[in-house]
């Protein structure tokens, strides 16, 4: 066999990798790659229903003030009444508008959902390669505290670091999910580096001199894209859901309009024994089509990765 | 009636939408009854795929786009299921490259016997535990095995014993033909040599018809008693081993020939082939090997040549087989 | 056996750990929470005796002792079962407390997670063996959807109409009131009843884990030689699909049994807090509530002790599955 390019060998009967042209590119590297993710994602039947839900709820949120027809924190309605002409969802206990509630409620859902989400990641990633690629007393150390997180059930956690926190706001929840749910992800990530460590292209790297963070972030950090994207896909599914948890519970803040507050105040209200099931079934749909919507692109993201998921 | 006749047989592999790749190219194979063929070519050629294709275990997205299959009279590029599976006892069957994980890691090695045993009963077999005991013990055997192996887990067992295995599974089929993808490639040499001597005197002992897939054209050439050469999913050579190291052959044949040392030469050449192998996704204009032949001319870049004869044997070269025409109108005018 | 030997140690150092971190997380957290205890104490009418202060300090931090002393303190309590009084139950111990919760839900954890596992694992396999097809799609689809319900919004809708519209359920509590916990079968019968919907609720929500978990090692292990070297022996499709993928998919989803079953743990608060359900899970709701920290302490214990044990059986257990791990490495 010829050495003289380095084309891994095919992986199926018969193929032959296509030999590189080599020609030069205008579009920036980076985006001609999230050029292609996305396109190679649309692809996929149930990543693209994915992106449009997300899309969609996306569009809502940043639009909230002109969709809603009022303002959610304004008390100015009959309290305790179901689905009418003025109020499409009803009105709360206090007099407020559902369907404005649901559409502005978005934006919290979103954010924390993103944020908590990027933040679980970042620290899974950076732990992930940190543990993966030396192995020894830090590796094992922090693989071990990354085990006993993961042990511990998220949820009864999340709780008890909320209500010790006594803070009433967004970003403590935004920090307690994120600091429960990094170690699925760390481990993920950690076990894919360490077999990734042992591969000819890293090696040769080493040999050939790079610095740690070089090999790192130029050599391993890019054949894990679609596994960091797949663990940011499943962190902010687990975020979203927690969230709308912790509200429901009132760990949250009850001025704050979120889903999760709003199925709060139903319980509170008992919402479902005065008529107002609207109140109950449509923020938890938004939950869920959220959820959905994430796990669906995640779907795609694996199919990116492991070409055996690939849908025929 | 050849055991196995296969006409024009083309596989396609379609990684994406859109893209499709022809690992193997308008083949023909024709086996008779005992024969022991070798198909040696690089890696990425199709001679696995044409292994494959050839045992129906073609595995999706690579799909048979052309071309009959006919087993012993029966056409088996057509069937599928439950007929399928059926052939497959007495008839073709297939050892797969890595020895390594052919074996179920989490069922013992007898009762992996017992299944394909079970799997294939005829009313008057003997399926019990005993029967199968017996019959397991006497298939190790045959492969140079204990029979104590039975009891043992796949990870308990070396490399070279778990390629053995699966050859006494395949036996277990009283095949007509067995296809060995690549038995040697995970083995270190001396490992090699036992398992090709043991799957040679196997064939010389029960006549099956046997096809072992290499790279490696010294094994091939030192087991087998017919070499065929694929390059690019095409069938480029086919002689008999005896006339491999001598002589001309297709220009490819011989440069993998010549990446081969004599070890005992005072200065060690090693030759090698510049360039690549072609995009098999891109039609081909021509001969495929065109760009990296050393004797290639116009006409190898725009017609793509035929197998055509090449005494004793035949060749898909242009320029070869000009040359062996010259020399039989010369030799007929002498 | 190294393996087993393994696993025990494992256990016993992941044990300390989690105790260690109850015992620190209280003194990082801002504020006093001794004073925020005292408070609430006091505000429920509880007298405060000088036994009663110290047994909070020992708890959550003493502001004047060493701290190896406050541990060594709280480690001796720990040992002897005594955290305190709770301030939502005065009346008995937080031991008696979490003694009476602890095994309704064991049995509603337990028993769901069994049949949820068993469920979610049999459609994974048929997810996974009939990848791409009509089956394939819709129980994925359906796995995806019904995995995203928060749990206490599907336990809300179930309330409302299995019970609260149709009666056929009972609405809430392990019971009907005013009977007391004994083993009769009409007790017994009753409990049941209060127990279904919380575990259909519960079972909905968490089967997907099994299923995706399930379904993708399926794939991946359809990929294996072994399983194309079984077809070309032409053994029977059903072997195939059972006996070489389906067995082999098996081990990780045994190994992650851990993580989902924390999941099932975290939704169980969830559940029984919609169901006022007296469990464990629902005792934590009230906890938080209240801000009762000596029950929140000793419950945020008991949950990680009931995780450790069941992850310490499913590992023994696992030795069973895998002839790998039987032999010494």
């Amino acid at each position: 066999m010829t050495i003289l390019t380095a084309v891994p060998p095919p992986e199926a009967p018969g193929t032959a990798a296509p030999v590189p042209t080599g020609t030069a590119q205008a579009i920036p590297g980076p985006l001609r790659f999230i050029g292609r993710a996305l396109r190679t994602l649309w692809s996929n039947g149930k990543a693209r229903t994915g992106i449009i839900v997300l899309g969609l709820i996306i569009v809502v949120a940043i639009f909230a003030p002109l969709l809603a027809p009022h303002s959610p924190s304004a008390t100015s309605f009959t309290p305790y009444k179901g689905p009418s002409g003025t109020n499409l969802l009803g009105t709360t206990g206090n007099g407020q508008d559902v369907f404005s509630q649901l559409i502005y409620g978005s934006r919290i859902s979103l954010i924390v959902g993103v944020l908590a989400g990027a933040a679980a990641t970042f620290v899974a990633v950076t732990l992930g390669l940190i543990t993966g690629y030396r192995p020894g007393v830090v590796d094992e150390v922090l693989g071990f505290i990354t085990n006993l997180v993961l042990v511990i059930p998220g949820i009864p956690l999340m709780i008890i670091l909320a209500a010790y926190l006594q803070g009433r706001s967004v970003w403590t929840i935004v920090l307690v999910v994120a600091f429960t749910s990094w170690a699925t992800g760390a481990r993920v990530i950690r076990s894919q580096t360490s077999t990734l460590r042992t591969r000819e292209f890293v090696t040769s790297a080493v040999f050939s001199g790079e610095r740690l963070l070089r090999v790192v972030f130029r050599e391993i950090l890019p054949n894990m894209t679609s596994l960091v994207a797949a663990s940011f896909f499943a962190a902010a599914t687990a975020a979203v859901l927690a969230e709308a948890s912790l509200e429901f519970l009132g760990l949250g803040n009850p001025a704050t309009v979120s889903w999760g507050t709003i199925l709060y105040a139903a319980q509170q209200q008992n919402a479902l024994l005065t008529g107002q099931w609207a109140m109950v079934l449509a923020p938890g749909l938004a939950i869920v089509l959220l959820m959905v919507s994430f796990t669906l692109i995640n779907f795609g993201v694996d199919a990116l990765s492991n070409p055996r998921l690939r849908e025929k | 009636m050849a055991l196995l006749e296969a006409r024009g047989v083309n596989v396609a592999y379609e990684p994406n939408r859109g893209q499709r790749i022809w690992s193997v190219r308008d083949v023909d194979v024709v086996l008779e009854q005992g024969e022991f063929v070798g198909l040696v070519g690089e890696s990425g050629c199709g001679k696995t795929t044409l292994g494959y294709a050839l045992t129906r275990m073609l595995p999706p997205p690579a799909r048979l786009t052309g071309g009959s299959i006919v087993f012993d009279g029966v056409d088996i590029a057509s069937l599928s299921g439950e007929q399928l599976r059926r052939q497959r006892r007495n008839g073709f069957a297939l050892v797969l490259q890595s020895g390594m994980n052919a074996l179920n890691p989490v069922r013992s090695i007898g009762k992996q016997f017992g299944d394909v045993l079970k799997a294939h009963a005829r009313p008057g077999d003997d399926v019990s535990g005993e029967g199968i005991r017996r019959r397991g013990a006497e298939l190790l055997e045959s492969v140079r095995l204990d029979g104590g192996v039975l009891s043992r887990f796949p990870h308990e067992l070396s490399g070279g014993m778990r390629q053995r295995v699966s050859i006494a599974l395949a036996l277990a089929l009283q095949p007509r033909m067995i296809v060995f993808d690549e038995p040697t490639t995970a083995l270190d040499v001396i490992v090699q040599q036992a398992v090709i001597q043991t799957i040679k005197d196997l064939q010389a002992e029960r006549g099956f018809t046997a096809v072992l897939i290499s790279h490696d054209l010294g094994v091939v050439l030192e087991a087998t008693d017919r070499v065929m050469v694929m390059y690019a999913g095409r069938i480029v050579e086919d002689q008999p081993a005896r006339v491999m190291a001598h002589g001309r052959h297709h220009p490819y044949t011989e440069a993998l020939l010549s990446c081969y040392g004599d070890p005992r030469a005072d200065v060690v050449e090693i030759g090698g082939i510049p360039g690549s192998p072609p995009d098999l996704s891109q039609p081909n204009r021509g001969c495929s090997f065109a760009p990296r032949c050393p004797v290639a001319e116009d006409i190898c870049r725009s017609a793509d040549p035929p197998l055509s004869a090449l005494a004793p044997g035949r060749a898909a070269c242009h320029v070869r087989a000009r040359a062996g025409q010259v020399e039989m109108e010369a030799s007929h005018a002498g | 056996m190294r393996y087993v030997l393994r696993k025990v140690a494992l256990f016993i150092i992941t044990l300390w750990a989690a105790v260690t971190l109850n015992f620190v997380l209280p003194r990082l957290m801002p504020g006093s929470p001794v004073d925020a205890a005292l408070g609430k104490l006091a505000s429920a009418g509880v007298p405060i005796t000088n036994a009663e202060r110290s047994a909070i300090e020992v708890q959550l931090g003493e502001p004047h002792a060493s701290p190896f002393i406050q541990y060594w303190d709280y480690l001796k309590n720990i040992t002897t079962l005594r955290f305190g009084t709770s301030y939502s139950f005065p009346t008995q111990t937080v031991a008696q407390t979490i003694g009476k919760a602890l095994p309704w839900t064991l049995v509603l954890v337990g028993v769901t997670t069994i049949v949820a596992f068993v469920i979610g694992t049999l459609l994974g396999v048929y997810a996974g063996w009939h990848r791409g097809r009509a089956a394939d799609t819709s129980i994925t689809v359906g796995a995806t959807f019904f995995g995203a319900f928060p749990p206490f919004w599907l336990g809300l809708l179930l309330l409302y109409l299995a019970a609260f519209k149709y009666g056929w359920f009972p609405i809430k509590g392990g019971f009907s009131a005013g009977s007391t916990p004994n083993w009769s079968p009409s007790f017994l019968s009753d409990a049941f009843q209060h127990s279904v919907l919380p575990a259909v609720t519960l079972g909905i929500t968490t089967l997907s884990g099994w299923v995706f978990g399930m379904r993708n090692n399926m794939i991946n292990t359809l990929g294996e030689d072994y399983v194309t070297f079984a077809e070309a022996n032409g053994l029977r499709t059903r072997t195939i699909a059972l006996l070489y993928a389906a067995r082999n998919a098996l081990l990780p989803n045994v190994t992650a049994f851990g993580l989902i079953l924390g999941g099932v743990v975290g939704g169980s608060v969830l559940v029984e807090g919609v169901f006022s359900y007296p469990g464990v899970g629902g005792l934590l709701f009230t906890a938080v509530s209240n801000h009762d920290y000596p029950l929140m302490q000793a419950l945020f214990l008991a949950f990680t002790l009931s995780m450790l044990v069941a992850i310490f059986v499913v590992d023994l257990f696992y030795v069973r599955l895998d002839p790998r791990v039987r032999s010494a490495s």
